[in-house]
C-alpha cells in the first residue's frame, strides 16, 4: 500500500500544474443530465478481495439490468484517493461516482461545487435501505453521498490466549481490562497490539475514552462547533495517559504498522502473537490475509470497549464509521440509482456473505459470514449512539491534529490538556 | 590580472573576424536552430518547472483546501505559520541532522572504501557490485526490506544478538530518540555505493606517476593519501558533498514509509511535512507555502555552493555563462 507512496517533491510540486491549466470553476452550472446513454466513471478502493470480485460483478449485473448505463470502474488505493479527490473535483472531469466517508471530508469536497445534492434523488428509498445512517452523509441536512457499509470499532482478542492467561470472561469495565492486561503480561504475553506508525489505531483509544467520558449532547455539540470546550474531553485524555502507564501494548509499538505484514498490530493478533486490538470490524478480513491459520475465525472473539467509571458517556455507545459513495454533478440522477443498487438486498447480500464489511440494509444481516460478526453488527446496529471516528467527524486538517496528538502521547511526549490544545488550536487555522 | 587576460586576447584576434562574418550572414537560420533545438527542451522546461513553482507560490497566499474558489488572501501567514510551528522546525532541524551526518560519516566511509576497493585484491569486482547494490534498489523497497528488518526481535535484532552485541538492540522505528538516526543508517546502507562509484571514478584520475614521485620522496601511505590522493579526488568530494545535501534537504521516500514521520513527528522532514500537510490534511495553501520554502533552500544552496565549492571546478563553464 504505501508503495503508491512514492511522490518526490518535484513530484508533488507539478501534481499542483493540473489545477492551474484547469479553470477553477466555481460550480455555478446546474446539473444538467444527460439524456440517453450514461457512462459512470467509478472510483472506488476495492483493489483486493473479495470486495474487488463483488464490485466487477456488480459492474456486470447492473449494465445487464440497466442496457443504456454503464459503468467504468477504477480501483485506487485507499490512500490515494486524499490526492487524487480534490484534483479531480477542481478539474473539467471528475468521476460521477466516488469513494466517500462522509462527514467532514465531504463537507470540505462540496465547497468545489462539483459534489451533486442528491437529496430528492434518494428520498423515497434512502432510509429504508440505510436507516439512521445514511445521515452521516449529509452535510447541513442535504444528503451527498450513501453509505454501503457500516462499521464497528471494538477489541478483537484471541480466545486461547485468554484461556492460557486464565481469563474466563471479556472485561466488561476499564478495571477488569486491567486486569486482564496484568494477567496476560504475568503469563508473558503481549497484552494489546496497537499499529503506532499510522496514528489513527492510536486514536480510537482516545476517541472512545471520550465517548465514555462525555454525553452524548457534549460529543454532538462539540463535534458541529468543531470546540472541545467540556472538561470530559480532558478527563478522556487523562483516562488515556493513565490506561498508556499500565503499559498494555507491545514492544516498539510506535513503530508498528497497522495491516502491512506479519509484524503489523494486524499480524500480530493473526498468528497469536499479541492477545487483543482495538479495531473495527474490518479485522478478521485483516487478519486472514497475514495468517496461514485457517482456524483463525473460531479462536477469535469481539467485546466492546469496556466502560469508564464516573464517565458521563452512554457505556453503550459505539465508535465507528462507513464506507460509501458521493456523485458530482454530471450525472447524478443515474448516480444516485446506481447507489440504491448499492444497497440493495443482492448487492447487501454479497458484501456480508463474502465478508466484505457489515451491510447497511439490515435484511442482509442475517448472511454475515461468522457469529462474531453477526455479534459486532448487532452490537453497533442496537447501540444508542454511533460516533463516527473524529478524524472523520471533524474537519480533515483538526481530525488529523487530533490524531497527531494522541500518536504523540503514546510515544511519550505531550499531555492530556496538550490533546485538547492541539485540537481547538487546528480548528482555529493554526498548525 | 592585465598579464593574464592579454595573452588570451591576442590568441583569440586571429579567429575574429571569422567568427564576426560568421555571426553576420547566417544569424537568421542560427537562430532559427536555436529556436527549433532549445523550444521544446525549453517550453517543457517551464510548463513542467518554472511554471509549477510560479503556481506554488501564488497559491502559498492563500488559504486554500484544494476544493472551491481561492479567496482567501491571506498574504505571507502560511510562511509565519510554517516557520512558527514547532513541527516544521524540528522538520528542518532533522533535514540538516541528515546533511550534517553525511558529510562527517558517509564521506569518510566513503572515501575509505573506496580506497580499499581501488587496490588490487582478490573479488575485487564482486566487492564493488555488493557495495552498490544497495544503490540499484527504489527506495520504496529499500524502505520495506528495513521496515521488516528492523522489527522488534527483526532481523537486525537477532544479528545484533547472535553477534554477542543483544546490548545494542533497540526500539529502532518507535524510540523517537532514535528513530532520525536509523534513518539515517538505513539511507547511508543505500547511498554509500554511489558514493563509492563515484570516488572510484576520481581515483581513477589520480596519475600513478604521482604516487610513485611521492613515494620516492621517501612519503608514508598516509602522507600520499593526505597530500597527493586528496587533494585531487576534491571536485569528486565536491559533487559528493552538493549531491548528497540536496538529497539530505528533499528528504521523504525512506521516511515516508518507514515511519511517517513519527514517532511524535520525530523523523519527520521538510518533504514528510509537505506531504502530510498538504495532501493529507486538504492544506494546499500551506503545503505550498512549505513546498516554496524547500525549494528556496535547496535554491539557495545550490547557488551558493556553485559560486563558492564548485567554481574552481566548473570555472570554464561559469565564468563563460557569467561573461
Amino acid at each position: 500500500m504505501s508503495l503508491k507512496h512514492r511522490i518526490p517533491v518535484l513530484a508533488a510540486l507539478a501534481a499542483v500544474v493540473p489545477l492551474a491549466l484547469s479553470a477553477c470553476s466555481g460550480g455555478s452550472d446546474a446539473p444538467a443530465q444527460p439524456s440517453g446513454p450514461v457512462t459512470l466513471t467509478w472510483w472506488h478502493n476495492g483493489t483486493t478481495d473479495p470486495i474487488k470480485s463483488i464490485w466487477e460483478k456488480v459492474v456486470a449485473d447492473y449494465h445487464q439490468a440497466h442496457p443504456d448505463v454503464t459503468i467504468k470502474a477504477q480501483p485506487l488505493q485507499n490512500e490515494d484517493f486524499p490526492t487524487k479527490v480534490p484534483l479531480a473535483l477542481q478539474g473539467a472531469e471528475p468521476p460521477d461516482v466516488y469513494q466517500s466517508w462522509g462527514a467532514g471530508d465531504l463537507a470540505s469536497q462540496i465547497t468545489s461545487g462539483k459534489v451533486a445534492d442528491i437529496t430528492d434523488a434518494t428520498k423515497s428509498w434512502i432510509t429504508q435501505t440505510t436507516g439512521k445512517f445514511g445521515e452521516n452523509w449529509q452535510v447541513d441536512g442535504r444528503q451527498y453521498g450513501v453509505p454501503f457499509e457500516q462499521h464497528f470499532v471494538g477489541f478483537w482478542y484471541r480466545k486461547d490466549l485468554f484461556q492460557q492467561a486464565g481469563i474466563t470472561t471479556p472485561p466488561k469495565t476499564m478495571d477488569e481490562l486491567n486486569t486482564a492486561v496484568s494477567q496476560l503480561k504475568a503469563k508473558n504475553i503481549a497484552p494489546i497490539s496497537v499499529g503506532g506508525k499510522d496514528r489513527w489505531p492510536d486514536a480510537f483509544y482516545f476517541n472512545y475514552f471520550a465517548v465514555r467520558e462525555c454525553s452524548v449532547d457534549v460529543l454532538k455539540q462539540s463535534v458541529k462547533a468543531v470546540k472541545l470546550e467540556d472538561p470530559c474531553w480532558t478527563k478522556a485524555a487523562q483516562d488515556l495517559k493513565s490506561f498508556l502507564a499500565t503499559q498494555p501494548f507491545q514492544t516498539g509499538f510506535a513503530g508498528t504498522p497497522a495491516q502491512q505484514g506479519a509484524g503489523s498490530s494486524a499480524g500480530l493478533v493473526a498468528n497469536g502473537k499479541a492477545a487483543m486490538e482495538l479495531q473495527g470490524d474490518w479485522e478478521p478480513g485483516t487478519m486472514s490475509a497475514l495468517t496461514d491459520d485457517k482456524q483463525l475465525d473460531s479462536k477469535v472473539g469481539w467485546f466492546p470497549f469496556p466502560s469508564v467509571a464516573g464517565g458521563q458517556g452512554d457505556p453503550a455507545a459505539v465508535l465507528g464509521g462507513g464506507d460509501g459513495f458521493a456523485c458530482t454533478t454530471r450525472a447524478s440522477k443515474a448516480c444516485a440509482d446506481f447507489l440504491q443498487y448499492l444497497g440493495s438486498e443482492p448487492v447487501q447480500t454479497q458484501l456480508a456473505a463474502q465478508g466484505a464489511g457489515l451491510p447497511v440494509n439490515t435484511v442482509a444481516a442475517k448472511s454475515l459470514k461468522t457469529d462474531t460478526l453477526r455479534a459486532v453488527y448487532d452490537y453497533g446496529t442496537k447501540s444508542p449512539y454511533l460516533q463516527m471516528y473524529f478524524d472523520r467527524a471533524f474537519p480533515t486538517a483538526v481530525g488529523a491534529a487530533l490524531n497527531d496528538a494522541v500518536a504523540s502521547m503514546f510515544a511519550g511526549q505531550g499531555t492530556p490538556e496538550g490533546i485538547v490544545t492541539a485540537v481547538n488550536q487546528a480548528a482555529a487555522g493554526n498548525k | 590580472m592585465t598579464t593574464a587576460t592579454t595573452p588570451v586576447r591576442t590568441a583569440q584576434r586571429p579567429s575574429a573576424p571569422a567568427v564576426r562574418a560568421r555571426r553576420k550572414r547566417p544569424s537568421l537560420r542560427k537562430r532559427l536552430e536555436l529556436v527549433l533545438l532549445l523550444g521544446p527542451a525549453l517550453l517543457v522546461f517551464a510548463g513542467f518547472v518554472l511554471v509549477p513553482i510560479g503556481i506554488a507560490a501564488f497559491y502559498s497566499l492563500f488559504q486554500w483546501n484544494g476544493f472551491g474558489p481561492l479567496d482567501r488572501f491571506i498574504g505571507l501567514d502560511n510562511y509565519v505559520d510554517a516557520f512558527t510551528g514547532t513541527v516544521f522546525q524540528g522538520a528542518i532541524v532533522h533535514n540538516l541532522i541528515i546533511a550534517g551526518l553525511s558529510i562527517v560519516v558517509q564521506l569518510p566511509l566513503s572515501i575509505g572504501l573506496a580506497m580499499l576497493l581501488n587496490r588490487k585484491l582478490r573479488g575485487r569486482a564482486v566487492l564493488r557490485a555488493l557495495v552498490f547494490a544497495p544503490y540499484v534498489l527504489s527506495e520504496a523497497i529499500t524502505a520495506v526490506i528495513w521496515v521488516l528488518m528492523l522489527q522488534p526481535n527483526g532481523f537486525a535484532d537477532q544479528v545484533l544478538k547472535g553477534a554477542g552485541l543483544g546490548g545494542l538492540v533497540h526500539q529502532w522505528l518507535a524510540d523517537p530518540g532514535i528513530v532520525l538516526y536509523t534513518m539515517f543508517a538505513v539511507i547511508t546502507w543505500k547511498y554509500i555505493g554511489f558514493g563509492i562509484i563515484l570516488l572510484l571514478a576520481g581515483l581513477q584520475g589520480v596519475p600513478a606517476e604521482l604516487r610513485e614521485a611521492a613515494a620516492l620522496d621517501g612519503a608514508s601511505a598516509w602522507q600520499t593519501t593526505r597530500h597527493v590522493v586528496l587533494p585531487l579526488l576534491g571536485p569528486t568530494i565536491r559533487i559528493w558533498i552538493f549531491l548528497s545535501v540536496i538529497g539530505s534537504l528533499q528528504l521523504f521516500d525512506v521516511v515516508w514509509i518507514m515511519t511517517l514521520g513519527g514517532p511524535a513527528n520525530a523523523s519527520a522532514t521538510m518533504a514528510t511535512y509537505l506531504v502530510d500537510h498538504g495532501f493529507k490534511r486538504y492544506e494546499f495553501g500551506f503545503g505550498s507555502a512549505v513546498a516554496v520554502i524547500l525549494f528556496v533552500i535547496c535554491f539557495v544552496f545550490a547557488l551558493l555552493y556553485q559560486r563558492f565549492a564548485l567554481r574552481r571546478d566548473t570555472q570554464g563553464a561559469l565564468t563563460r555563462m557569467v561573461s
